[in-house]
Order: structure tokens, then sequence, then C-alpha cells
């Protein structure tokens, strides 16, 4: 086959390259500048090697961060995934409930993260939020701006209400590409609601939720705004996600070496387990 | 003697077999139907006998399949009744009436390997460990599966699935009819053909009642004893495969078997004759009424043969497809398809052709008049 050789082309290419260095490279490679020294402003740099990384890594701040970040991601997708395949399997296949369960399940994913904060801070407040009135006049000691765990807890319930729908959508999804026949064979073969969710929706539905675990993972564990608008991290440092703190550091301390040197360690981490999640799942893929 | 054969049906437990009926069978998809073609099928009447070997023939949308699942009980009919064995078993879920299904695709437990797949039906029947293990293999060694029982049912070809799917109906011994929907479909065509004598010996080898629908006439004809043709949601006819080729009850029918189908053409009766292209065709039937919209001729392109007089034609068309030729003719009511043998000599322009006596039918609105 003869093809033609026109070194014009790379004409059309440039623009990518120019957009993708202006949003990714670029900055990509100031922070990594950034991390390696020490900087008083004014453009003054200091070389610093990786004394930053060193104490990040061994910043009992940064640990307790990362802990909370953790246990904050793990609790989300323990609800989020039970529940949003629970809602999937509970939803209509067909008639008018189809477009009506879509669009609801819908709106939580089309409002704006800092509205979806400004909203549950409102909602949640103690004296005058609908959440929290209630809970108190039911009896509980309910206050999210001073104890920590009812922080957590309204936290948890604003990203559960945000995001379920996200795993709900790809569930249902999943569970309506299943042909009838399989419902029709299992129920020829005898099988119980139980060995039909096990053995025929689960293994089909694989594909969507392991996307639906990435994608609540990357989400979660990079959270900002929400927590950011409805507790600001507090009470004290109790729900001081990584974002947050990385920011706290930055912007309210100032302090752009460790900053950088931290957000580096963030970003390597999210990498780190979004491939190695992504490598068990295309080994699964490739052994069937 | 006697108890010989009572032992043998203990054993094998392959002689609890049933008689299926159907009764006035109709079915629609919609709540309120107004006419004829809101109904996906229209009284139905079918009576078929134990062990027998069955196809339902016809096109995309006649209705086949959904005849196949009101038998099979996962759809309720609108109207009419199923009985297995004279037992009315219309309102019965698929488990009560016991029968297998086999589907267009492959339908396997992904998650399972072979054996466990085979089981499942089993061990949802609640049989011991030692039977379901006697089962699975003896099933396993006559589909030849053995050697993948302990794989995993996913990693397996279309056929190897397909078997897989097969197998779960057969290890069940108590079942009453054993049911494919168009099994071959995504079966490679040179496997199509090991498959299905391998569905027609296990057929001869465990002499269940076996109901088998396909839109492929070859496949209907090579598998079953009796064929069942559906056009538009009715039975157009039943029949052996000669039957339905010697005699077409109907013009669909005509139309639907045979490469190429029966030429059928506008003719008149009058006085219990056939007048065609002002001739009067002899036939065998006898032909009371006329009182018809519509009264068409038909005979089979082989049964039309080359002569000195008889109705003028003009030669179009002649194409050899090594064993025989087809030739393409016009006459003034419309196209004549001939089949030849390959050595015929084929008269060029204009000729005159007889159509045999013996296969010459008269349709009045697409039904034979006889």
């Amino acid at each position: 086959m003869n093809k033609t050789f026109n070194q014009k082309a790379w004409f059309f290419v440039i623009p990518v390259f120019v957009l993708v260095a202006f949003n990714a490279a670029v900055p990509l490679m100031t922070v990594v500048n950034y991390s390696f020294q020490e900087t008083f402003g004014s453009n003054v740099f200091a070389w610093e090697g990786t004394r930053w990384f060193k104490e990040i890594l061994h910043s009992e701040r940064f640990h307790a961060s990362l802990g909370r970040q953790v246990i904050f991601t793990f609790i989300i997708l323990l609800i989020q995934l039970p529940l949003g395949i629970g809602i999937a399997l509970t939803m209509p296949k067909k008639g008018w409930g189809v477009p009506v369960c879509l669009i609801l399940m819908s709106m939580p994913l089309l409002i704006p993260w800092n509205v979806v904060g400004a909203m549950w801070n409102i909602f949640a407040l103690p004296d005058i939020g609908f959440l929290g009135n209630s809970l108190n006049t039911l009896g509980f000691d309910y206050n999210f701006t001073q104890q920590s765990g009812d922080a957590w807890f309204t936290t948890i319930l604003m990203d559960v209400w945000h995001w379920t729908s996200l795993v709900v959508l790809l569930s249902y999804a999943g569970l309506n590409s299943i042909q009838p026949a399989y419902y029709q064979a299992a129920e020829i073969d005898g099988a119980s609601r139980w060995d039909i969710f096990r053995y025929i929706e689960l293994p089909k539905m694989k594909k969507v939720l392991t996307l639906a675990i990435l994608l609540r993972f990357m989400d979660s564990f990079m959270i900002y705004t929400e927590p950011f608008v409805l507790t600001g991290g507090g009470p004290g440092n109790a729900t001081n996600f990584l974002s947050l703190d990385l920011v706290k550091m930055a912007l309210g301390q100032f302090d752009l070496g460790p900053a950088a040197a931290m957000s580096l360690i963030y970003f390597l981490i999210v990498l780190l387990i979004c491939w190695v999640f992504y490598s068990i799942m295309m080994r699964d893929e490739a052994r069937s | 003697m006697l108890m010989n054969s009572y032992i043998l049906i203990k054993t094998t437990g392959w002689l609890i077999m049933a008689k299926i009926t159907l009764n006035n069978l109709s079915h629609s998809y919609l709540t309120k139907q107004n006419n004829d073609s809101d109904w996906a099928l229209r009284g139905v009447n079918i009576d078929w006998k134990d062990g027998g070997a069955y196809a339902l023939l016809g096109p995309s949308g006649c209705g086949k399949t959904t005849l196949l699942n009101i038998i099979s009980g996962l759809l309720k009919p609108t109207k009419g009744e199923v009985l297995f064995n004279d037992k009315d078993v219309t309102t019965l879920n698929p488990v009560e009436r016991d029968i297998a299904q086999i589907f267009q695709f492959p339908v396997i437990y992904d998650t399972m390997t072979v054996y466990n797949n085979l089981a499942f039906p089993l061990k949802n029947r609640g049989l011991s460990e030692t039977e379901i293990d006697a089962k699975v293999k003896e099933i396993g060694e006559m589909l030849e599966l053995t050697s993948t029982l302990n794989n995993k049912a996913s990693g397996l070809t279309a056929d190897g699935k397909q078997k897989i799917s097969l197998g779960r109906g057969l290890v069940r011994s108590d079942v009453n009819v054993i049911m494919f929907d168009e099994p071959l479909t995504v079966i490679d065509p040179h496997l199509k053909w090991v498959l299905r004598s391998k569905l027609k010996e296990l057929h001869q080898k465990i002499n269940r009642t076996m109901i088998y629908v396909t839109h492929d006439q070859i496949e209907a004809l090579t598998f079953a004893d009796q064929v069942v043709v559906m056009h538009e949601g009715q039975i157009v006819q039943t029949g052996t495969p000669v039957e339905l080729f010697e005699k077409p009850k109907h013009t669909f029918v005509g139309h639907f078997i045979g490469s190429p189908g029966m030429n059928i053409l506008p003719c008149e009766i009058k006085n219990g004759q056939i007048n065609f292209e002002g001739k009067i065709l002899p036939t065998n039937t006898n032909l009371k009424r006329s009182n018809f919209n519509k009264t068409q001729v038909g005979i089979r392109p082989e049964f039309v043969n080359f002569s000195d007089d008889g109705i003028a034609v003009k030669v179009k068309r002649v194409s050899d497809t090594g064993r025989h030729k087809v030739i393409d003719t016009e006459c003034e009511s419309g196209s004549i398809k001939i089949l030849a043998s390959s050595s015929t000599q084929i008269p060029s322009g204009s000729a005159h052709i007889t159509f045999d006596q013996k296969y010459t039918y008269a349709y009045g609105d697409n039904w034979i008049i006889e």
C-alpha cells in the first residue's frame, strides 16, 4: 500500500499540544518545580531537594488527613454501592415510571457541588435547618458544627444523597442490558430470587460496577467543595480531608513547597490505586 | 416382563412424557384488541403426541416464539388453554410444568463451571449430591463436554455454551417437553450441521417430546417428524415435510417451503374447473365452492414441464445451479418458474408448458379448495 507522506499534517496536532501543555503539563511541572524548592515570594527560590517530600511523609498532620480520607471513601463506597444496586433493582423496567425515576435520580447529579454543600449546611443547621431542628426536636443532641460525630454523619449523608444516583444509573443500565432469556432460563431452572441476583444480575453488572467503584473512589478521594462549604473541615480537624488540608497548607499558610510535595504524593496515591484496580479488572477480562 | 419395564422406568425415568394439547389459544400483547393484527396468536389448536419431534416454522413475527412461551408457561395466554396429558396447566409456571427450554442465545451462568451449570437445575430441585453427580456426568458424556466439565463456562465457544444450555434441559429426568427457540442462530454454519444431527440423535436416544422453533425450512424439515407452519398468528398447515411440499394447504406454505417457492397465479373457477389463460387446467381435487374474493392456481416449479402445446410462455432467464436448472418464464398472468434437471433441453424464446395434474391445486382466498 502506498502511504502519502506529508509532514504538514503535524500542524493539525499543534492545537492539541498547546492546549494540553497549558492545562496539564505546565501546571504540573510548576508543582514539581515548587516541590523541590523554598520560595519567599517575589520569585526568589532556594533549592531544597527532597526535604518537603520527607517532611510530608513523616508528618502526623498528613497521616491524619490521609487516614480520614481513606475511612471516608471506604464508608461511602460501603453504603453507596449496595444502596445503589438495591435501588436499581427496584426501579421499574417499563412504563411511565421509567422516565420519572430516571429524572428523579439524575437531579442530585445536576446540582453544582458548592450548592449541594450550601444546601446541606442550611438543611442541617441545628436551630433553623429542617434536618438539624427535627433531630433535636426528636431528642437527639445534634450539632454538626460542634460535634465531630455529627459532622461526619452529615458529610456522609450528603455524599450519599449526592452520589448514590450515579451508582443507581450505572447499575440500572447494566441490569437493562441483560437479555430476558436469562431470567426465563433461570425461571425454568427453578432458581430463587437470590440465585438470579447472585448468578445472573451481579455477574452481568460486573463491568458497570467496576466503573462505578472507580468513579466513586476517585471522586470521593478528591472531595473538596462540598465539605468545604458544609463544615470547612471542622469542627477542629474532624472532617479535614486531604484536599481541604492541601488547600489550607498552600493558600492558608502559604507553604508552597510542602503543599506542592503533598499534592504530588496525593496524585501518586490516586494514580496507584486506580492503576491497581484497572489491572485487576483487565486481568479478569483477559482470563474469561 | 412387566417387572422389567417397570424397573426400566424407575431407573431411567425417561418414559415420563407428555401429550400436549392446545385448545383455541389466542394471545395479544395489547390490553385492547380491535382487529386481527392486534393478535399475536389467533385460535391455535394443536394435538401433539408423546415423544414426537415437532417443528414450528414461520417467518419472524409470525407468533412462533409467543406460542412457545405459552407452552413453556413463561407467558399466560389471553384466551384458550394448554393441556399436558389432558391436565389443564394454563395457569402453572414453568417449574410446575416441568419443561425445559433452550433459547436463541446461549444462556449460561458465567461465574459457574460447566459442571455447576449442569447441576444447577438439579440442585434447585433438591436432589442429593450423588444423584446430581451421576446425572451431570452422564449428560456431560452425551454432549461431549466431559473434558471441560471443570472449566469456567464463560470461556467456552458459542456452540459449547449452547450445549450447556441444552444440557441443563436434558439433566432433568422429569421433563415433559424440551423446547428449542431457534437454538442454532449464533452457531457457525459448519457446527450447525453437527449440533442438529446431535439433537436428532438425542431425540432418538431419550425419546422425549421436542419442539423446535425456527424460520429456517431446512432446519425444520430435517429435525421434525411433524412441521407446523405459522403465518400471521395462525397455523396454516401441520404435516410431514413431504405433505407440506406436495400439497400446501395455504398459499403461504407454497411460497415459504421449497426453493424456489410455488408458482401462484390468478385464475378463474367455473363449473368446478380451473380456467387459466383461456384453458381448462385438469386437477385431481374436487372444486365445489367457487364464491371467493380471490381465486388462484398453484403449482410447484418441480411439476411444470415443457411440452408441444399447453400454456404459451416466453423463456426469460435460465440459471444453472449445477444439479438443476431454474427457468424463469413469463405468461400473460404473470411469471412461472420451472425446475428442470440439468440435462433438460431448454427452448429459447416462445415455448409451451403443462402442469402435472396430480400437483395442480386451486386456492380460494389463499386456502386450498378441496
